[in-house]
């Protein structure tokens, strides 16, 4: 499978891509590590007629504690989080992403921006709060994970802004867990769950439940979270609150699970993710 | 549509060619340099039969670009030993029967030989972590792992079935 013909640039400053971007109309598309978009072109699902390549434009790469929290450079691979353990759930999340070849190339920003709700990192950036830096011709704009994913594939990035940079408050004193539920270790997520969980001693303090593939765009399942904080972080309050995970969700059936598995499986999953999260 | 230069440095051996912006990295090695030992299995960036190192860490050269490797360094199974010298995943994978039809085993020899160079005595649990993107149609599975295992010098009665 070989994508349609297009034009390529390299551009080697942020300015000059977003410049690319503009002049190359509402046909130009950005590469990233292309995990997301190289798939979709050989498909023939895509077919810009423009590839702005950002390898060239500096200051996109690296982790940086800064205060209390983690500038991430948007063409962070996924293989680079996985082995930057404080980053706390956002590591443990990058490291089940695919398989080892595709998190070597594939990126933070590009995942984020594709936006698709069965991947991985999405849910993420909901509890973790993580906002985005995004960068166009009319200058510069932070958007929140909250506001960032509108519709199924479909984000907040504007046809002439460059994402730039992720923002992850640092969840120090928070546990963490991912569980994602596969049928192959590669393959995205039928159904998963994140939970970050700050304990004072054995009372939930706070928490906050990420869904992954529940809807056209990752969920916060606010309800499980409410029933949980202030509570004592017992094993029946845990599997109480977790009962609660798929609460006003509708999740299409899809080839591999049907509305009500998938329901089920958040209620499985968000079980584990918030048992296990008081261990890590 | 125009082409553009990609400067590769392939196996050690520097190369330029005119490609089109759209040519994938497994063809530029297959077709444009005739290294035929990258396989194309699914196409579709999971089966890792396409499996090559860019700058030394493990690719899936169906889902990369040629001109996304402008300026890099490409390691191939060609490259990785020599008829007379061979690769010690490649040695072990001969020793242990790692291969079956044969087709995954280029791209689970590289899958391999980027573990043992970032990993280097690795549990069996790594290894088969480390294979989640390289399917073997045969399921030959546990000779592959056992191959790598005994690359890396561990016994393979260590290996559970």
């Amino acid at each position: 499978m070989i994508p349609a013909e297009f034009h390529y640039t390299a551009p080697e400053s942020l300015e000059d891509a977003i410049q690319a971007l503009v002049d190359g109309g509402e046909d130009a598309k950005l590469l990233a590590g292309g995990h997301s978009l190289i798939p979709l072109m050989k498909l023939r699902l895509a077919a810009p007629s423009l590839l702005v390549d950002l390898r060239k434009v500096p200051g996109l790469h690296g982790i940086e504690r800064q205060d209390g929290a983690f500038r991430v450079g948007a063409l962070t691979p996924h293989r680079k989080l996985e082995f930057s353990p404080e980053l706390g759930i956002v590591a443990k999340v990058a490291a089940v992403i695919a398989d080892p070849q595709v998190r070597h190339r594939g990126t933070i920003g590009g995942s984020l921006a594709h936006g698709d709700s069965a991947s991985d990192l999405p849910a993420a950036m909901l509890i973790t709060e993580a906002e985005v830096t995004l960068q166009g011709p009319d200058g510069q704009r932070s958007v929140t994970a909250a506001d960032l994913f509108l519709d199924y594939m479909t984000t907040a990035v504007g046809e002439q802004e460059v994402l730039t940079e992720i923002r992850l408050p640092a969840l120090d004193g928070w546990g963490s867990s991912y569980h994602k539920f596969n049928r192959r270790s590669e393959d995205w997520a039928m159904v998963a769950a994140c939970a970050v969980v700050k304990a004072n001693g054995s009372t939930c303090e706070d928490v906050r439940i990420g869904l992954t593939n529940m809807a056209a765009v990752p969920l916060r399942a606010t309800a499980a979270e409410d029933a949980l904080r202030g509570q004592e972080l017992s094993p029946e309050n845990i599997a109480k609150a977790a009962e609660l995970a798929a609460e006003g969700t509708d999740p299409p059936s899809d080839l591999n699970a049907s509305t009500e598995y998938k329901k089920h499986l958040a209620r499985v999953m968000a079980r584990r993710a918030i048992a296990d999260s008081l261990a890590a | 549509m125009s082409t553009v230069p990609v400067r590769l440095n392939v196996n050690g051996v520097k190369h330029t060619l005119e490609v089109e912006p759209r040519l994938l990295l497994v063809h530029a090695l297959r077709d444009k340099l005739a290294l035929t030992g990258t396989h194309v299995g699914c196409d579709t960036s999971n089966c890792g039969a396409c499996t090559v190192h860019l700058n030394g860490e493990a690719v899936k050269s169906c889902t990369m670009l040629a001109v996304q490797a402008d300026g890099e360094e490409v390691t191939t199974i060609e490259g990785l030993g020599t008829e007379d010298d061979l690769h010690p995943v490649q040695e072990a994978f001969w020793n242990n029967h790692g291969l079956q039809c044969g087709y995954c085993t280029p791209g689970m020899i590289m899958a391999g030989a980027a573990l043992l160079a970032e990993n280097p005595d690795p549990s069996e649990t790594e290894v088969r972590h480390a294979l989640e993107g390289n399917l073997c149609r045969c399921t030959g599975y546990h000779n592959i792992v056992k191959s790598i295992l005994d690359a890396a010098g561990r016994s393979s009665s260590e290996v559970s079935a």
